[in-house]
């Protein structure tokens, strides 16, 4: 009897240890930071794709190039017009998640698309599929939404190898203007090139202060090699990093959320770039990192609130405190 | 953003007035807090509703409920506005009389009665109806005499003649239906007795279940030999009055007589309460001594029976809630839907748990996979979900049809599933399913099940509905319970499993270059932070203004 409820004990963490790494639980982070630090008003910001675009460009901060959008159907019929003679682009819906009803163009002849996997499409697919956008097949809840079109990312060589058919991106999570951890998130055969942790996309934990990978996780287990590619996650280095860093911390003067998830990806020629924001950042990052939240938030938290920094002197501090590696 | 010392002042004295609420009723009452051993007391409303004639004076009779073996009448009372109010006797059968000079627009007449089921009780008003000729027109009479030649062929005694009767019905269906043009099916059967020469009567019976409205009575046949006498359906030919069935008509006068005024209907709404058998006792004593008052006060017992029904449930939402807020935040189960789980725990409450979840799990089963071929029509959302909801309505029609078929009437209860709701369950499902997998939607259709039951077994529990039904200040428990737990930052139980890993690692492993636990070191750093800017709080600030601003008094 008592050696059962020793096993049934056994598959359970100590919370006073949890507590004592400081690992944020779902409660903590929607009272103690989503509750406190994201005003409500602010969430239609950041989930719709359209208004943080806008945003990022009125407050000077990269991100890709909005081609134009698509509002109605009188659009649809102008579509040419609007993708003018623009050979690459990205068609994704403003209120979508997930990864839904993105539509990537590498290509063009005239009338027929070529799309990201190699497929040709159409006009009348293209049309199709922007319909489908507009009346809501892709969004939260079935929600009117519209579309936006943007210049294509190209992206970085240095990532090549590190993920299976889907694209790399880096989640910094940023508190009061301070990142305070990274992660990067590469597709698997598992996650179907997607980079969602739950689907069993790799998950590596980013040194704040270099830009190394730290550890790298799949399904909440400790790996060390890319599971399709075979590749050495632990050589993992992100370039540009404090552009990265900077590009990060300058979300929260923009968006005024003080609790961030911020998705940046690297272009080839146009270095980092804001992909998306997120309001609700996962729990995961901390396994990745395999270290918890809450120290390096009530470090921040302890700052003296008279103190005004730039972005700049913000990231110089989180990299002063919550590197991993020394250089 | 509200303090958190008034947070939790707030919390406190809702908690506090809450008990204070519950103690009060406690003592000044006699409301015990546990029910204890039960006696059942139905309390039984008819509402008679008229519409008056025009001209002149209304008077209407309406048959009092039959003194009968099992339960005990405790109380009467009517409510009327403006009609005079009398007990009379018309041809030796009671009768409450409204009378009214000049009533004008839609009346309502409410008589309300409360009865204890009562084993000891074994009195009786049923007269032995008087045999009459048998003097129906033909060819009916020789259809009927055909039906009595052979029940009589096939029974030794009234009892089997008629249950004969009931059954030849069914067997010769031409007959049946030339006879039951012309007759309803009671009085045809009355008809057919009088040729055996075996009295009998039809009677009127209530269906006593917990908070019922708008139901009406239904007919039933009392047969005789000699001085014995028992009751049959004339539908299924069931012998015997049910436990929860009340006769509430037991002469051959009628149950509702209106002189001036037109349109007369009459519904019965109907409430369960418990009391304590020791209760039960005195009741009937005080029942005994001032007959025709109403004594038994329940605690909501003021409103009107048809509201009290309605408040009975609701009073138990909060329960299904407070489960629902506990094994979110406690312990993380995943549910689909906030409050589904709540509301389907409510259907169950209605349809039984074995009934309800058979019920629930073959409608999202099929209501899914209906679902998923639509969603390869492309369809938009609100056409999409409109066929959803008529898809689960066909569902719970054919269900309710074919187990009422194969003579399960419990099937017939799935009506009683929010289908809005559950279409929206479906629907949420289906897209979780095609974006995380099936896994996902078993995880999180079991969880809201789990849940489900978790709040049915909790609002099912004699102790819980006696305690919400009885004691108001119960809510406001609930509610400041709800509230702290909002306000809980703590770990999830499930999180304490998926955590344990990391947990460990961290334990073992230092990551990159470090030489002691970040955790640690942050610590540190962080009271050498508070060390160099030691007033950051808004309150030091003041003091600091305040003491600056007395020096450079002292020095004026
Ligand atoms: N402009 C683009 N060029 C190329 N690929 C893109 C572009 N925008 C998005 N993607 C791809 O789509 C994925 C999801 O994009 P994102 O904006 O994060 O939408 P979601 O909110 O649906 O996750 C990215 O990880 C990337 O692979
Ligand atoms: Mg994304």
């Amino acid at each position: 009897m008592l050696g059962f409820v020793k096993q049934a004990l056994s598959r359970y963490a100590n919370p006073l240890d949890l507590m004592h790494f400081g690992i944020m639980g779902m409660n903590q982070r929607n009272v103690n930071y989503i509750g406190r630090y994201n005003p409500r008003r602010l969430f239609p910001l950041v989930d719709n794709k359209l208004l943080t675009k806008r945003m990022a460009m009125e407050y000077g901060v990269n991100s890709p190039y909005l081609i134009g959008t698509v509002e109605d159907v009188h659009d649809i019929d102008n579509i040419l017009e609007i993708l003018g003679d623009k050979q690459e682009f990205c068609i994704k819906p403003a209120q979508g998640s997930g990864g839904k009803g993105i539509l990537v163009i590498t290509g063009r002849q005239g009338d027929s698309f070529i799309k990201g996997s190699g497929q040709n499409i159409n006009m009348h697919d293209l049309r199709r599929h922007l319909s489908n956008i507009l009346a809501g097949l892709f969004s939260l809840g079935g929600k009117q939404d519209i579309a936006l079109i943007e210049d294509l990312i190209h992206f970085d060589n240095v990532f090549a190898g590190y993920s299976y058919e889907g694209v790399p991106d880096t989640r910094v999570i940023v508190f009061k203007g301070f990142p305070v951890m990274c992660m990067m998130r590469l597709s698997t055969k598992a996650s179907d090139g997607k980079a969602n942790l739950h689907q069993g996309a790799v998950g590596v934990g980013i040194c704040i202060r270099t830009g190394r990978a730290v550890r790298a996780v799949q399904h909440n287990a400790p790996i060390r090699m890319h599971p399709d590619t075979g590749k050495d996650l632990f050589k993992l280095k992100v370039p540009h990093w404090d552009e990265v860093l900077t590009l990060a911390a300058s979300c929260y003067g923009m968006s005024g959320l003080g609790y961030i998830g911020t998705d940046i990806v690297l272009d080839k020629d146009r270095g980092p770039m804001l992909l998306e924001l997120n309001a609700r950042p996962g729990l995961a990052i901390q396994t990745a990192n395999n270290a918890g939240l809450v120290p390096r938030l009530r470090l921040i938290e302890a700052l003296p609130r008279r103190l005004s920094l730039n972005p700049q002197e913000r990231v110089a501090f989180a990299k002063e405190h919550f590197g991993v590696y020394l250089e | 953003m509200v303090s958190r010392g008034l947070f939790y002042i707030v919390t406190a004295i809702l908690f506090v007035t809450g008990l204070l609420f519950m103690i009060y009723q406690h003592v000044t009452f006699e409301v015990p807090f546990l029910p204890g051993d039960q006696r059942e007391v139905w309390s039984v409303e008819a509402k008679v509703e008229f519409d008056p004639t025009g001209n002149g004076a209304a008077t209407v009779d309406f048959s009092l409920p039959a003194v009968q073996p099992g339960f005990t009448q405790l109380s009467q009372s009517t409510a009327s506005v403006g009609f005079g109010t009398s007990y009379v006797m018309k041809q030796n059968n009671s009768y409450v009389e409204w009378t009214k000079r000049n009533p004008l627009g839609l009346q309502t007449l409410y008589y309300r009665a409360e009865f204890l089921r009562d084993d000891s009780a074994t009195a009786s008003s049923m007269t032995i109806p008087e045999l009459k000729q048998n003097t129906e027109p033909e060819p009916f009479a020789t259809a009927m005499r055909e039906i009595a030649d052979a029940a009589m062929q096939r029974s030794s005694n009234p009892f089997s003649f008629t249950v004969q009767t009931i059954d030849e019905l069914k067997r010769q269906p031409e007959i049946a239906s030339l006879l039951l043009s012309q007759y309803r099916r009671e009085e045809l059967i009355v008809h057919i007795l009088e040729l055996a020469k075996i009295p009998a009567r039809i009677v009127s019976v209530l269906d006593l279940e917990d908070a019922r409205r708008n139901r009406a009575l239904s007919s039933r046949i009392a047969v005789f030999d000699g001085q014995h006498y028992e009751i049959f359906d004339p539908q299924s030919g069931v012998s015997g009055v049910r436990d929860n069935q009340l006769i509430w008509k037991n002469h051959d006068g009628s149950l509702l007589d209106v002189q001036g005024g037109q349109n007369a209907h009459v519904s019965f709404s109907i409430l369960r309460n418990s009391v304590a058998a020791a209760q039960a006792g005195s009741l009937k004593v005080q029942a005994a001594l001032a007959a025709g008052e109403d004594i038994v006060s329940l605690s909501i017992a003021s409103l009107p029976l048809e509201e009290q029904s309605l408040f009975k449930n609701i009073l138990l939402l909060p329960i299904g809630v407070i489960i629902v807020v506990f094994l979110r935040i406690i312990i993380g189960v995943k549910t689909s839907g906030t409050f589904m789980p709540v509301l389907i725990a409510m259907a169950f409450l209605e349809t039984s748990l074995l009934v309800g979840l058979i019920g629930f799990v073959s409608i999202v089963a099929i209501g899914l996979v209906v679902r998923s071929w639509l969603s390869h029509l492309n369809l938009l959302l609100v056409a999409r979900i409109s066929a959803v909801i008529i898809t689960v309505i066909a569902i719970i029609g054919a269900i309710s049809l074919f187990t009422y078929k194969i003579g399960l009437t419990e099937g017939i209860k799935v009506t009683f599933f929010p289908m809005i709701i559950l279409s929206w369950t479906i629907e949420r499902m289906s897209i979780l399913w095609e974006e995380e997998g099936y896994k996902e939607v078993l995880k999180q259709g079991g969880g809201s099940l789990f849940v489900a039951v978790c709040a049915y077994l909790a609002m099912s529990s004699a102790a819980i509905q006696h305690l919400t039904f009885n004691f108001l200040g119960l809510q406001l428990i609930i509610l400041s319970l709800v509230l702290i737990m909002g306000n809980y930052t703590g770990f999830r139980l499930f999180e304490l499993k998926r955590f344990r890993p990391l947990s460990d690692k961290i334990k073992n492993q230092l990551n990159g270059d470090e030489k002691e636990l970040e955790a640690d070191r942050l610590k540190a750093e962080r009271q050498n932070i508070k060390k160099l800017f030691p007033d950051t709080r808004p309150r030091d600030y003041f003091r600091r203004d305040k003491e600056e601003y007395k020096s450079r008094q002292d020095k004026d």
